[in-house]
């Protein structure tokens, strides 16, 4: 008799059976010591739903499946010289903001999701986490590959790894990830799985996808499009994860209340090098900041609070605040670029005046009334020749780890400084969302790696500027300060007169 | 200690503080803002020694440091009004930092009467 074949729903009965077996030679809580000390109660661990209860076999298929499409794609932009039909050179400084700054989130995505897997004693959520483990380092590798084909022709990309670790803007997104990694699994996943993955995901994503179609840059879509199905597990994981815990024991929800305020304010910092890119560094802008926050999280978060209030869960604290900072951070995080664009490893430029009234539409409330006489200001310094540059290094916030350049909600005109002070040492924070989070745990900021304090005590390769770009691998001249004037640019004009020869 | 950490015990044992003064050679941590200019984007951050007068914090620290303002060439410093660790203040010029109140990591904030910045913008 030849053996019946089994269902979808039967065989993943039979991967995960007698995964949670209670241990004898060890108890259970030496074997899973992380998941008991963050003060969450899970009473049974059998109530976790997968609603998608994907098999080992089925998930190598598939995946493997969507590797050849990508990979066909890849080959055929390289071959037809893709990179030539961008819009314009400077949106592959997009890409270098991509790489160096998001690509290694994912493979830190993927060593955190693997340490949740293991220590969660619940055999549904690890699973679960254990394929998005593998989901991570899979969107590593396909970005890193992606990439790599812009890095034959363009500077700032080659050392993405190196830079990670060192350069001053980056340890905003990498403290970020260190922060949830260095917390216990059930925070890991709410800060990750929920906030970042669920509530905050369309903001990062969407923005560089569809900033990549817009701009003619077909590997990065493709590379977009083979992540989303893995994406909508990821999101069904992060619902999950929090409906369990609230659901579990009434005791869960101050707990989770307080991640989930943090990782919502920390997601939103992080986000603004994202607003900065879609408002400034797309040579065709999509839409606005402005306009994807009302999309993606007034309306989308707004409906997924109100569905979570059943549970007690209130919106973010500061949820306010950060919506009304939408009107400004792109503005502001893109002046901090420009102005120190000599330690910056991809090209700054002066947006142009269709560019400028491009942003007064857009912003109708703020953008001429606070930002635009910046950039005229500006402008006019460069045909004066003496183009605007900061010279001291800023102050950082201990939290967010940005420099302090956001302003007084409800005063666009005036640096917002806040400070706590914890055994007669001051501690410096841009905003009430960081303070409070520090606040929560003092004794973990206190050890933040802030860049400007490292270079000031010796430890980043010197005492001059050019030491510390050293130590940072920026090749300068080619990977920092304007686009004008770039190895960058003047690659791109040969191109184009190329082209026209070509044609005539 | 208010983080939960999986080794509670010996959490606060294994704290590494980044940045206490004593890592700074000598110096103590100084941010200086100038208000209503935000073409520079945050405060600035500088190691400083303790015993230099104030007077030359705002020479040879705070003048050079902002002189690419257009704004920078008409400020009269004696109309100056400056804030220490959200304290309005008068400071001594001859008197050094600390004998000004001022310790590591302090902030010192300045307006400059009539001068707002590019166009009035604060820029
Ligand atoms: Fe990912
Ligand atoms: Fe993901
Ligand atoms: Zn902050």
């Amino acid at each position: 008799m030849a053996p019946k074949k089994l269902g979808l729903k039967q065989r993943y009965a039979h991967m995960t059976r007698g995964l949670d077996w209670e241990t004898s030679y060890q108890p259970m809580d030496a074997v899973y010591p992380f998941d008991s000390f963050e003060g969450i109660k899970i009473k049974d661990w059998s109530a976790w739903e997968d609603p998608f209860r994907l098999t080992m076999d089925a998930y190598w298929k598939f995946q493997g499946e969507k590797e050849r499409k990508l990979y066909a794609v890849l080959d055929a932009f390289a071959q037809n010289n893709g990179q030539t039909g961008i819009s314009d050179a400077r949106y592959a400084n997009v890409l270098k903001l991509f790489l160096t700054g998001v690509s290694p989130l994912e493979y830190q995505a993927h060593r955190g999701f693997a340490f949740a897997g293991r220590h969660l004693r619940g055999v549904g959520p690890r699973v679960a986490c254990q394929m998005q483990s593998l989901d991570e380092l899979r969107h590593v590798q396909t970005q890193i590959h992606t990439i790599s084909h812009y890095n034959k022709y363009f500077d700032g990309i080659s050392e993405f790894r190196h830079m990670h670790d060192r350069v001053w803007y980056l340890s905003v997104p990498k403290s970020f990830f260190d922060d949830a990694r260095s917390a216990g699994p059930f925070e890991y996943m709410i800060a990750i799985g929920f906030a970042f993955e669920y509530v905050l995901t369309n903001l990062l994503f969407v923005p560089f996808m569809s900033g990549a179609a817009y701009n003619g840059d077909m590997s990065t879509v493709t590379f977009g499009f083979s992540a989303q199905s893995d994406e909508s597990r990821h999101m069904t994981l992060g619902i999950e994860v929090i409906k369990f815990l609230l659901e579990q024991h009434p005791d869960n929800l101050p707990i989770v209340q307080k991640w989930v305020d943090k990782w919502f304010w920390r997601g939103h910092r992080v986000l603004g090098l994202v607003a900065m890119m879609m408002d400034y560094m797309l040579p065709k802008p999509v839409m606005s900041w402005k306009e994807a926050w009302e999309i993606y999280f007034t309306e989308a978060g707004g409906s997924l609070f109100t569905d979570l209030a059943r549970y007690g869960l209130k919106v973010p604290k500061y949820a306010d605040v950060a919506t009304a900072e939408a009107e400004h951070i792109s503005h502001q995080n893109w002046a901090i670029f420009y102005q120190y664009t000599h330690a910056a490893g991809f090209h700054t430029w002066m947006p142009d005046k269709a560019h400028l009234d491009w942003l007064s539409e857009k912003y109708p409330n703020t953008f001429d009334k606070y930002y635009r006489p910046r950039w005229e200001m500006w402008a006019e310094m460069e045909k004066q020749g003496k183009r605007f540059y900061n010279n001291a290094l800023p102050q950082l916030c201990q939290t967010c780890q940005i420099p302090m350049g956001y302003t007084e909600p409800g005063d666009p005109t005036t640096i917002a400084f806040r400070c706590s002070e914890v055994d007669g040492e001051t501690y410096h924070f841009c905003s009430d969302g960081c303070k409070d989070i520090f606040d929560g745990e003092p004794e973990k900021y206190a050890q933040s790696w802030l860049p400007v304090h490292q270079i000031f005590q010796g430890n980043c390769g010197g005492a001059t500027v050019p030491d510390v770009l050293n130590w940072y691998r920026m090749n300068v001249g080619a990977d920092n300060m304007d686009y004008v004037g770039s190895p960058d640019e003047k690659l791109w004009n040969e191109w184009h007169a190329g082209k026209v020869r070509d044609a005539v | 200690m208010s983080v939960q950490a999986l080794d509670n015990a010996n959490y606060a044992k294994n704290i590494e503080y980044r940045d206490p003064l004593k890592n700074f050679h000598g110096n103590m941590l100084v941010y200086v803002h100038w208000e209503e200019h935000l073409s520079f984007c945050a405060a600035l951050a500088f190691p400083l020694p303790p015993a230099m007068p104030f007077g030359a914090l705002v020479s040879e620290v705070i003048a050079p440091h902002y002189a690419a303002h257009p704004d920078a060439a008409r400020i009269d410093w004696s109309k100056v009004t400056w804030m220490i660790d959200g304290k309005s203040v008068t400071p001594d010029m001859g008197a050094s930092l600390e004998a000004n109140g001022m310790k590591h990591k302090s902030l010192v904030r300045f307006w400059t009467p009539g001068l707002a910045g590019f166009k009035g913008s604060a820029s």
